[in-house]
């Protein structure tokens, strides 16, 4: 695209945000400061995670962009449009053919390999922002590793509903170091985030920081011995493909309160009914119905 | 005052310390020993650097001059200021206690009595939700908050209620020696009474070094064992509290002990 860089942003940003990826490789889960680039687009749809992406990316990767599981939302078209306009390279909505995959609020069902890089867009990189708003002693708690205050955010869930009720952005410890907040994933995806054979980066555009988690690190979610960790589980499964162990999205299918649930990892529902499963309502949203398995 | 002396050294020993703001002076040359199971008043009037005193033994702020020598459970008497960060940090949230004279500073506003209380077992590595909420509730009844108010936030609580709470979030972790800014400073007389009453109850029961500053000659009476008087940053008297307060030496703290109103 003419007046324009390899992928938007000039050689020298993107050797300044290689630096930063580096050293966030370099030290598990710890947030490295960058100089955060105006972006084309409003903070909160992405300008971290586009400036991690546009860093790395090379003329022979495949990129795949995912909201909140789905590549046919409107933020992962238009970040997909995007890269695929200003670098030429080739985009899918296949997990397994993407080198590069740049999310917001999931990771994908299908497990990710050596090789993969996942790019994470983070809106509020610090973990215990909540509880001390300086960030010069947030720098100093994480510097000494004192995160005991950080259950006392646990305690509070268990007192109020009886189990630890938060859902997503479930705070993780890196490589036995680092207390991270892995963006809003839902819990469900955080043992994904444990051991994975892909490089994880994450990137915060408005607040300026980049961390990682490099391949086959540990992150363990935090709990308490007697109330341990768990991801939710659903009633039912998928009603496209029949899927019971993905993340479900509740769906509103009419106005007469009718709704369902459907895999919320649209390339993984796809794959599954390609592959011949079927659920229960496999029309239910107007979607291609595969051929009878034979 | 049966605990008094009951190991060899002292718990705390203070010398030469001096903070200055500037060309002002905060305290200046202050040396003292407190022993285990000791209350030390430190009396003065508003802007005679008891508090800055108080800032600088507790290490929430680093003085100009001057040692604080803490005989810590491991390795015996250390220098506060040479201790590295993190064990300093640490020694502040376990083997200390803070009681600040507004509650809204030493409490977290946000969460609730019992995540308050809890909060220090957990910054220690306790994991176990049971245990810290058995700590919590026990702690609520020994500063005698009804233990239906363990999942109730602080901004429901009155005045002496919070009061209590601060000193049940400091006291959990069994610190053995608990610094004190006015404890009584924000409370109505009834439960100043009150709150007077259950410190000195705790001191004796847990045999708590206290350090606690006041500008109350009364509070100083009836907690502290012995006093000392502040001026323009200087002691400038010290001894036995019942010495010092029924028969004054220096011309400051007669003044002191004479205005106090008798109604």
């Amino acid at each position: 695209m003419d007046g324009y860089n390899f992928a938007y942003l000039d050689e020298q940003t993107k050797r300044m945000i290689r630096r930063a990826i580096l050293k966030a490789v370099a030290i598990p889960g710890y947030q490295v400061p960058f100089a955060s680039r105006e972006m084309p687009l409003p903070y909160g749809w992405g300008t971290g995670g586009i400036q991690v992406t546009a860093a790395i990316i090379g003329t022979d990767d495949v990129l795949k962009v995912i909201d909140q599981g789905a590549d046919d939302t409107t933020n992962a078209v238009s970040i997909r449009r995007f890269f695929a306009r200003t670098t030429g390279v080739a985009t899918t909505e296949r997990t397994a053919e993407a080198t590069i995959v740049q999310t917001r609020h999931r990771i994908p069902e299908r497990a990710l390999s050596a090789g993969q890089i996942i790019v994470f867009q983070v809106p509020i990189p610090e973990p215990l922002r909540w509880l001390e708003p300086r960030e010069t002693e947030t720098r100093k708690m994480h510097a000494l590793a004192e995160y005991g205050a950080m259950h006392v955010k646990l305690y509070e869930d268990v007192a109020r509903h009886g189990r630890i009720a938060t859902a997503y952005d479930y705070p993780v410890m890196v490589g036995g170091r680092y207390l991270m907040r892995p963006s809003p994933i839902p819990k469900f995806d955080n043992p994904k985030l444990d051991r994975s054979p892909a490089l994880q980066l994450f990137g915060a555009g408005r607040e300026k920081r980049i961390y990682a988690v490099p391949p086959w690190t540990t992150v363990v979610s935090l709990d308490f011995e007697d109330h341990p960790f768990e991801v939710q589980r659903w009633e039912s499964c998928c009603a496209l493909c029949g899927a019971t162990d993905s993340f479900l999205d509740e769906v509103i299918v009419d106005d007469r309160g009718g709704r369902i649930f459907v895999c919320s990892d649209s390339d993984h529902c796809g794959e599954r009914r390609a592959a011949g499963h079927v659920g229960p309502q496999p029309d239910a949203l107007g979607q291609p119905v595969a051929e009878e398995a034979t | 005052m049966t605990t008094l002396a009951m190991t060899g050294r002292p718990l705390l020993q203070v010398e030469g310390l001096t903070h200055r703001y500037g060309s002002r002076i905060g305290c200046r040359d202050v040396t003292f020993d407190l022993w285990p199971g000791e209350v030390l008043g430190i009396v003065g009037e508003s802007g005679s650097g008891k508090t800055t005193l108080l800032k600088c033994l507790s290490a929430q702020m680093e003085p100009h001059a001057g040692h604080v020598v803490y005989d810590t459970r491991e390795d015996g008497p250390q220098d506060v200021f040479a201790l590295s960060e993190p064990r300093r940090r640490l020694l502040m949230r376990t083997d200390w206690g803070i009681v600040h004279q507004h509650p809204v500073e030493g409490l977290r506003m946000k969460v609730s009595a019992g995540a308050n209380v809890g909060e220090r077992l957990m910054a220690v590595g306790a994991r176990h939700y049971g245990e810290i909420r058995g700590a919590a509730l026990d702690w609520l009844g020994r500063v005698e908050i009804a233990r239906d108010r363990i999942d109730d936030m602080p901004r429901t609580f009155s005045g002496g209620m919070l009061q209590r709470l601060q000193i049940a979030r400091n006291l959990v972790s069994r610190p053995r020696l608990v610094f004190m800014d006015e404890p009584t400073g924000s409370l109505d007389v009834s439960v100043q009474a009150r709150l007077l009453d259950l410190l000195r109850g705790l001191v004796a029961d847990l045999g708590l070094s206290v350090i606690v500053v006041t500008h109350d000659l009364a509070v100083a009476r009836l907690l502290a064992h012995r006093l000392m008087v502040m001026r323009a940053g200087a002691v400038v008297e010290e001894g036995l509290t019942d010495q010092v307060l029924d028969d004054p030496q220096h011309p400051y703290t007669q003044l002191l002990v004479a205005s106090i109103l008798h109604p």
